[in-house]
């Protein structure tokens, strides 16, 4: 049996997870066949954010040697507004451990580590569950279900890898990359939910269907998050390269958009000019934004860019696991920076030069990716919210100023005295 | 053509590194601070024959009480 159209990894979604007979209906039975020339003809992008191509990632941890290799499968979804990863495996987990299994074959792990952040404890459930059924078969690798705290940096690949080996959610400096993680002494391949799930189907279905869907330089189909200004928030399943506006039709989003936040908190903001650009990284990119961990946050006109960007690097900030002065003081000063500009007006034109000198500054002197986001983020707004912010820099009254009304959802922060820079 | 490589560039681990700024006082050609009293490390390749700059790099090395620093020897632009 051929999936033909979409959906594709959510096939045969219906509100639970599927059961492994029922799996096996929709997807067919699984052959362990050549998968690597398969996988690299697919072209398949890693799902996860930094949309590093699978099969270079699988082909550097299959030249590792050892027979203790690791297959972790990231579904942490560190992003707060990010639902595609949980909604995959509440669906489909079957699917998930499916490609687990086979990167598993293909790189020659015994044991696979799943990773669900504790918070999502139905999730947790599900896989549970899945893998309780999978234990009946007794065949390939061992699974091993983790479940580490949720925060932001803890879905990190390195952040995952510490807390496998020392029960830490704080990324670890790697100086080279690409380089090999290790759990133990073991090489570790972690890869996101999502993109294991594309992987079961890429050996099911072969890498020309998979092609059928998508681009050239990004094939296939990915989830995306759709939140803000939307009837109602989903996930969707799209072909990469659909036109924006026809992803927010179908979400349900306001169709004169302010802006749109791409990728995640550590994404960038693209202009609601750009509506007609195609969903896939190669676009997204030529206007500064990115396809990122799909998420897609919709800010309606009438609200204020600049408070929204302050809300978000302000959590960031607080989710910086504070091992590097650069972010830990950084992050905060750029919030303190975003913060004056909007309420403070007595040297704006100072705060903005500075704002973007520490910018600057910042940028690249993480151990990991963190502060990077961060500072596309505001980099990105500075870019398109100019004209707004021509405005509070000169002292116009801005009307979103006098509402509570927030399009970018924020978890509450835990201990909000705490702010560790106030 | 060294074996190691003829040019170098210090490379700091932003996690070891507590902001001491020793290496801005025993290598100000090669270190910056920043407004936190972190570094900014001069990114390009300095060539070895450069015997002062490849000294006070060695010092700031031996200097840095987390012993975050360290040099990178690589073959620079051919």
């Amino acid at each position: 049996m051929t999936i033909t159209a979409l959906p594709r990894v959510m096939s045969g979604a219906s509100g639970r997870p599927l059961t492994l007979r029922e799996h096996e209906v929709t997807f067919g039975t699984a052959s362990v066949g050549a998968l690597a020339g398969e996988l690299e003809a697919s072209g398949l992008m890693g799902r996860g954010g930094a949309g590093f191509s699978t099969s270079q990632k699988v082909e550097l941890l299959a030249r590792q040697r050892g027979h203790h290799k690791v297959v972790v499968v990231n579904a942490m979804e560190g992003e707060p507004v990010g639902h595609k990863d949980r909604t995959l495996l509440s669906s489909n987990p079957h699917l998930v451990l499916d490609g687990a299994q086979y990167l598993a074959n293909l790189i020659g792990a015994r044991r696979v580590a799943v990773c669900v952040s504790r918070k999502d404890s139905a999730i947790v459930n599900h896989v549970q569950r899945a893998l309780h059924e999978r234990e009946r078969r007794a065949t390939g690798p061992e699974f091993i279900l983790h479940t580490p705290p949720w925060r932001y940096v803890a879905g990190e690949e390195s952040a995952l890898v510490h807390w496998l080996n020392d029960n830490q959610t704080m990324p670890q400096y790697r100086p080279q990359r690409p380089n090999v993680l290790h759990v133990g002494r073991s090489p570790a391949l972690v890869m996101n939910a999502e993109s294991c799930a594309h992987v079961a189907l890429i050996n099911r279905f072969g890498a020309p269907w998979f092609r059928e869907l998508g681009t050239p330089a990004s094939p296939g189909s990915t989830l995306v998050s759709v939140s803000g200004a939307v009837h109602r928030p989903t996930v969707l399943e799209v072909a990469l390269g659909t036109p924006l506006r026809s992803i927010l039709r179908v979400a349900g989003a306001d169709p004169d958009p302010l802006a749109l936040l791409t990728g995640g908190y550590g994404g960038a903001w693209l202009s609601g000019e750009h509506l007609d650009v195609a969903y896939c990284n190669e676009d997204l990119r030529s206007l500064g934004a990115t396809v990122g961990a799909g998420i897609l946050v919709v800010v309606p006109k009438g609200a204020c860019g600049l408070a929204e960007t302050h809300r978000v690097v302000k959590w960031m900030a607080n989710e910086s696991s504070r091992q590097c002065g650069p972010c830990a003081f950084g992050l905060p000063a750029l919030a303190e920076d975003l913060r004056t500009l909007l309420h403070d007006a007595r040297d704006p034109h100072g705060v903005l030069v500075r704002l973007k000198e520490r910018c600057e500054v910042i940028q690249g002197r993480g151990a990991c990716r963190h502060p990077d986001g961060v500072v596309r983020l505001v980099d990105s707004a500075l870019r398109v919210f100019a004209g707004h912010i021509e405005e509070h820099v000169n002292g116009f009254p801005c009307a979103a100023m006098s509402t509570t009304r927030r399009w970018v959802t924020v978890p509450a922060l835990e201990h909000e005295s705490d702010l560790v820079w106030e | 053509m060294n074996r190691k490589g003829d040019h170098f560039v210090l490379r700091v681990d932003p996690i070891l590194c507590d902001g001491f700024g020793h290496c801005h006082e025993l290598a100000p050609e090669l270190v910056q601070v920043d407004e936190w009293g972190y570094p900014i490390i001069h990114e390009e390749l300095t060539s070895t024959n450069e015997l002062a700059l490849l000294k006070s790099a060695r010092l700031a090395v031996r200097g840095c009480p987390r012993q975050a620093l360290r040099i990178e020897r690589t073959n620079g632009p051919v």
